[in-house]
This record gives structure tokens, sequence and C-alpha cells, in this order.
């Protein structure tokens, strides 16, 4: 209990993780950075990336997308617009999905339309990364 | 007088609609649990993000954000969230006339209006009317996700930055309970200091001296990636309620149907078997009268 942090990660179709943790770390707007155990408060927004936490030796890789974290009373709560362990992740899908976003930044570019863009280049970093939390840690796991 | 035969037949087809309202009143009763059960599920996230949004949002300078910019309002943008699918009541019918009387009051006041409707049922309904609807999203209603909510949102953000539009108004089916949904209006741009549920406008309270967080980047770095998310959470809320209102009047419609349909083939059973012994008799009275005859 004392040396750990209790972790929760929510996201808007439920409760992702509920657990208490030795360290996270977490994909920051400013840089990846971990979180221990009695931490000082702190409010972060979080960029596309990846997220892993430790328990006992045991680590656990998660995508997450988009959202913030805050720490308080030695609680992590993250907010994510959506959370994925790496081995729940769809590969073919996130493949898909990485395409799709290039094609369609091709176009952008392409005709100059501004709105499609940034949801593209979000798109393709999700996809990404998914990819990347996935590959690297399939096998490792 | 129907014959014999008509009301039998009567009685079939009314038997059949019965069933079909009773097996529609259990799906939907199926489905409310489902959507309950993601609304509730949706509810953690919402309030932790309003709670945040708050925190910060206290602290900030309006003008510095765009997206909490007051302008004079030119043009307010109705997001009027109905669902896809009848047969569930007046629940449509309510939303619609909500936005319709908010548009006209508007209007009189000599704003423009525009309209973005998602849900077949507002979408199909304002089609015809004189309103401009600005965009509009069908088919989704069943299972909403974040990226609905995700595009819509951008959307709205794009045309409340590029000044088409000064104001955005959300109106869905805000589920209280089974039996009752209630249409709710909430604004969605520009976003105001007080956040949260409460529909009435605070005053923007004093801010006691809060925690020392630590702000990574910048509250107001925060805040800028934050407004835009808060505004899509606030849509897919909406959305949600709507579907979980949705499914619950659809399961209080049916269920009233099924009732006048039982009270109809009560009526009609007892129309049945009057007719049926008015011929029995009748034919007695006949056969009696041809025995008479016969006597003489």
């Amino acid at each position: 209990m004392a040396n750990k942090i209790m972790l929760e990660i929510v996201t808007p179709n439920k409760l992702v993780v509920s657990e208490e943790v030795d360290l996270a770390t977490l994909p920051g707007e400013e840089g990846v950075f971990g979180v221990m155990a009695n931490h000082a408060p702190l409010l972060s927004s979080l960029k596309i990336g990846e997220l892993h936490y430790k328990n006992d030796n045991q680590t656990v890789y998660m995508a997450i997308s988009g959202g913030f974290c805050e720490v308080s009373n030695n609680r992590l709560t993250v907010l994510a617009e959506a959370a994925e362990r790496a081995e729940e992740i769809d590969v073919d899908r996130a493949l898909k999905a990485k395409e799709r976003a290039e094609r369609r930044l091709q176009q952008a570019a392409a005709q100059k339309e501004n709105i499609d863009v940034a949801r593209a280049q979000a798109a393709l970093m999700r996809a990404i990364t998914r990819l990347k939390v996935a590959q690297e840690y399939r096998g490792a796991a | 007088m129907p014959s014999l035969k008509d009301i039998k037949l009567k009685i079939a087809g009314v038997k059949k609609t019965e069933q079909i309202t009773k097996a529609m009143n259990m799906v939907a009763a199926a489905k409310l649990r489902g959507a309950q059960a993601r609304m509730e599920d949706f509810r953690p996230y919402a309030e932790k993000f309003a709670a945040v949004m708050k925190e910060l949002a206290g602290t900030a300078n309006p003008d510095a954000f765009p997206l909490m910019a007051k302008r004079e309002v030119k043009k307010v943008l109705v997001v009027l969230i109905t669902s896809d699918r009848g047969l569930c009541g007046a629940f449509n019918a309510n939303l619609i006339n909500a936005a319709n009387k908010f548009l006209q009051e508007r209007a009189s006041q000599g704003q423009g209006v525009a309209l973005y409707c998602v849900g077949r049922k507002g979408e199909a309904f304002f089609r015809k009317s004189d309103y401009e609807v600005v965009g509009k999203m069908i088919d989704i209603m069943a299972n909403v996700q974040m990226f609905n909510a995700r595009q819509i949102g951008q959307e709205i953000i794009h045309l409340f930055l590029e000044e088409e539009v000064d104001e955005v108004q959300l109106l869905y089916g805000r589920f209280i309970n089974v039996v009752t949904q209630r249409p709710t209006f909430e604004r969605l741009l520009p976003i105001t200091a007080s956040l949260g549920e409460e529909e009435e406008e605070e005053v923007e309270g004093e801010k006691g001296i809060k925690a020392a967080y630590i702000y990574e980047p910048e509250p107001e770095a925060i805040l800028n990636t934050l407004m835009p998310m808060y505004v899509n959470v606030q849509i897919l809320h909406g959305m949600l309620e709507t579907a979980a209102s949705e499914q619950a009047a659809r399961m209080t419609a049916m269920d009233n149907a099924t009732k006048a349909c039982s009270d109809m083939i009560h009526n009609l059973t007892l129309a049945f078997n009057k007719a049926r012994q008015a011929a029995i008799t009748k034919e007695l009275m006949d056969i009696v009268g041809g025995a008479e005859a016969l006597k003489g």
C-alpha cells in the first residue's frame, strides 16, 4: 500500500483499469513521464501514445488516445477517449485505419481541405500507436 | 350489424397486432437495459471531465479562448438529437416541438437560426421545413460511439470559429426515469466558466485556493486541448441519454398499445358472443315458427 499508487483509467465506454500499481508511465503533452506513489498533485494533458504500468514486476502495455490525467491524494486518474491493452488491439483494423488515414491525407493535400486533415492525422496517429503497441509487446508478453 | 365472420376476422387481426406490440415492448425493455448501462458507464468519465474543466475554466480569462468568446448572437445553431426509429409515442414529437418553439423564439428576436440533426426522425421533419439544416447524422442512434460525437463536435466548432454561428445549443431527450423523458437544452458553445449539468447559468463564483497542482503544460494550454473534447463529451452525453430515453419511451408506448389491444379484443369478443346468440335465437324462432305452421 505504502509504495503503490491507485491507477484508474476511464474511457467513455467503461472503467478500463482500477488497481494499485508501482509505476505508471504516461505519454504527456510535453514528453513521457512516470508517476509513482505519493506523487505531487499534477494535471497534464496526454497525447495519443502508449501507456504502461508496472505492478509486482508485471508490466501491462496499453495504447491510449487523447485525454488528460490527474494526480491527487495518491490516486492517478487517466481520462482517455480510448484505451486498449496490447493484447486487445485489433491489428487488422488498425492496419486498415492506417491505410485509410494515409489515403485521406493524400487526398486532402491535393484538394487543400482543412477540416479533414486534422482528423486524418489524428486517425493516423491512433492507428500507428495501436500497431506499435501491439507489435512490440505481443511477442514479449 | 357486422356479421359473425367480420368480427372473427377483426379479433384475429387485433390479436396479431397485440403480439407484435408485446414483442416490441420486450425488445425495447432489453435494449433499454443496454442503453442505460452505457449511460451509467459513461457517467464517471463525464463527471470527472466536468470537474476538471470547471477547475481550469474558473481560473481562465474567457477572452483568451476562442471557444469561450461571447459574441453578439447573430445566428444560433441547434444540435437536435432524436431517434432514428419511430413507434415510441410522443418522444420525437416532443423534441421536435421544443426545437420549433426555440427556433421561432430566436427568429422573432431577429437572430438567424440553423439546425444540425442527429437521428433520422428530426432530420426527416426539418428537411421539409424552411429552417436551414447545416448537417445531419442518421442511423447511428442504435450504437452511439465517441467518434460520432467527435465528428459532430469538429463540424460545429469549425462553424463557431469561422463565426458562421455565434451560439450552439444542444437539444436532447433527457432520461429522467423509465416513464419520464424530457427535452432538454444545454449550451455547447461558447463554453462558460460555470460548466456542468446545471441548465441555469450561475454567476461565476469566486474560486477558493486550490491544491497546488503542477500543470503540464500551462493551464491555458491544457484548457485549449480539453475544450474541444469537452464539447464532444457533452454531445456524446446527449446522444446516450437520447438513446436510453428512446427505448424507455418505446417501452411505454408499446405497453399502452398492448393494453389497448386487449381492451379491443375484450369488446369484440362480447360483440361476437352477442351476435352469435342473436343468430341462434333467430334460428330457434324459425324452427318453432315452422313447427307451428305444420301443426296448423
